[in-house]
């Protein structure tokens, strides 16, 4: 992935087309606070300002609850009934789902917010497109789960469960429970990260090569070859719409995902 | 290290800057306060006010129905026992006016029966007073009349009345025997 990742890094080498890279989500000029752990560039603003927004408009719409909801009221309660109903009551169950229903609705709408930031005019960039967040989301999910499965069925079972599955003869758990360690407790948090972080940088390099290339074809090369930048404007937009879906998408695996985990960890058995 | 770190960073998209982790902190405590302080438990009040509400709702007008049942109910059975008690006082009414009418009928007939009855005493009474009357009148008259045929004087008044007496009873007797050789 490294590899794949540094094949990224600029090829400003024919001088004529700069083809989009790694430089667009690493070592952005700071806006605020050079040089202190506070520094705020343009991807961490995207990120405070998504979040803001979204806070603003559920504050918006569920400030005068109302028994007979009014537009706002109606999509928030939309909103946040779908994460219930789809996520939390369908994967946990409803005893369990409602208490994990906060972090669950917390987790979707702010990984939602700060993707769909990529396709917002003058932002253009996903909140979620800088190593730190899926991080820390990863994170959050990892303690999540263990700390249902050790409060839900007690440590030594969590671990048990967790380790040596039931139903399967005794000699294979030389080999299935390095794996199973590996795959729960390393793995698991580090792939949410990452599925995360690639969806997101992936699709915005993707979108900014197709919009600079348009804008190549089109301003710089000029004369036929801006027939290609007609080609490579139209996959722009229809990479847009991919690329929204892919939000919206994300944030409900990412979610799901959590759910699945800690529906798994408090499990009696696998 | 925090500068390596940080140096690293600028090139290695999967090593965190500090500034980003700081960020994300921040970013996820005021996200997760807000879904558990605010949106989700106001999300649930509203859910469970409405749900609250219908169920309310819902029993008011089962109440209601309750209510205009019972009172339907109760109007029925009164109506029935007010048309019960028409009935009864109708069937009284018309029992009291025949008993009304038979002793009214009986009270006429027994005054006609006594008015006959005295009438009837009445008669007899005037009858007994003409015969007597007659019989003493008749007497005298047929005296005169037969002392003057026969021209001896009956003036003695012992054997005269004797004489009528006798008479008289012979008339009584050919009348007493009249009628019953008329029934023979």
């Amino acid at each position: 992935m490294i590899t794949a990742a540094n094949l990224l890094i600029p090829m400003a080498s024919d001088g004529e087309f700069h083809a989009p890279g790694i430089s667009e989500f690493l070592g952005l000029p700071a806006l605020f606070f050079e040089g202190t752990p506070f520094e705020i560039n343009r991807i961490i603003l995207v990120r405070l300002v998504a979040i803001a927004v979204m806070m603003l408009l559920f504050w918006l719409a569920l400030r005068k609850p109302s028994l007979i909801p009014g537009r706002n009221q109606s999509i928030a309660e939309l909103a946040l009934g779908f994460v219930q109903v789809q996520i939390a009551d369908q994967i946990l169950g409803k005893e369990m789902g409602r208490r994990y229903l906060p972090l669950l609705a917390g987790l979707f709408f702010g990984i939602l917010a700060m993707n769909v930031t990529g396709v917002v005019p003058f932002m253009n960039i996903s909140g979620t497109s800088i190593i730190a967040m899926p991080l820390l989301l990863g994170l959050v999910a990892y303690v999540v789960f263990i700390y249902a499965g050790i409060k839900g069925v007690g440590a030594g079972k969590f671990f048990k469960n967790s380790l040596f599955p039931a139903g399967v003869p005794w000699p294979i758990y030389i080999l299935l429970a390095p794996i199973e360690f590996i795959n729960i407790f390393i793995v698991r948090p580090l792939s949410l990260a990452l599925r995360l972080l690639l969806n997101m940088m992936v699709g915005h390099l993707l979108l900014v090569l197709c919009f600079s290339a348009t804008n190549f074809f089109f301003f710089t090369a000029g004369g036929w070859a801006s027939l290609f930048g007609v080609g490579t404007l139209a996959f722009g937009f229809i990479f847009t719409f991919v690329e929204f879906a892919v939000y919206i998408l994300q944030a409900y695996i990412f979610t799901l995902l959590t759910a699945v985990y800690v529906q798994q960890a408090v499990a009696e058995e696998h | 290290m925090p500068e390596l770190v940080l140096a690293e960073a600028e090139t290695n998209p999967f090593l965190p800057a500090i500034y980003d982790i700081t960020w994300s902190l921040v970013v996820l405590l005021v996200v997760m306060v807000f879904f558990v302080r605010f949106a989700i438990p106001r999300f649930r009040q509203i859910l469970d006010d409405r749900a609250e509400a219908i169920e309310g709702n819902i029993a008011k007008a089962d109440d209601a129905q309750r209510k205009a049942e019972a009172a339907l109910e109760q109007y029925t059975a009164q109506l029935a026992e007010a048309r019960i008690e028409a009935g009864q006082i109708r069937e009284q009414a018309r029992a009291d006016g025949q008993q009304i009418l038979a002793e009214l009928r009986e009270q006429a007939s027994s005054e006609a029966a006594r008015i006959t009855a005295t009438a009837k005493v009445q008669i007899e009474a005037e009858r007994q007073a003409a015969v007597l009357s007659l019989r003493s009148e008749v007497g005298s008259l047929a005296i005169d009349l037969a002392s003057g045929v026969i021209g001896e004087s009956l003036n003695d008044d012992a054997r005269a009345s004797a004489m009528v007496d006798r008479f008289l009873a012979d008339i009584e007797s050919s009348e007493n025997a009249a009628p019953s050789a008329g029934k023979n």
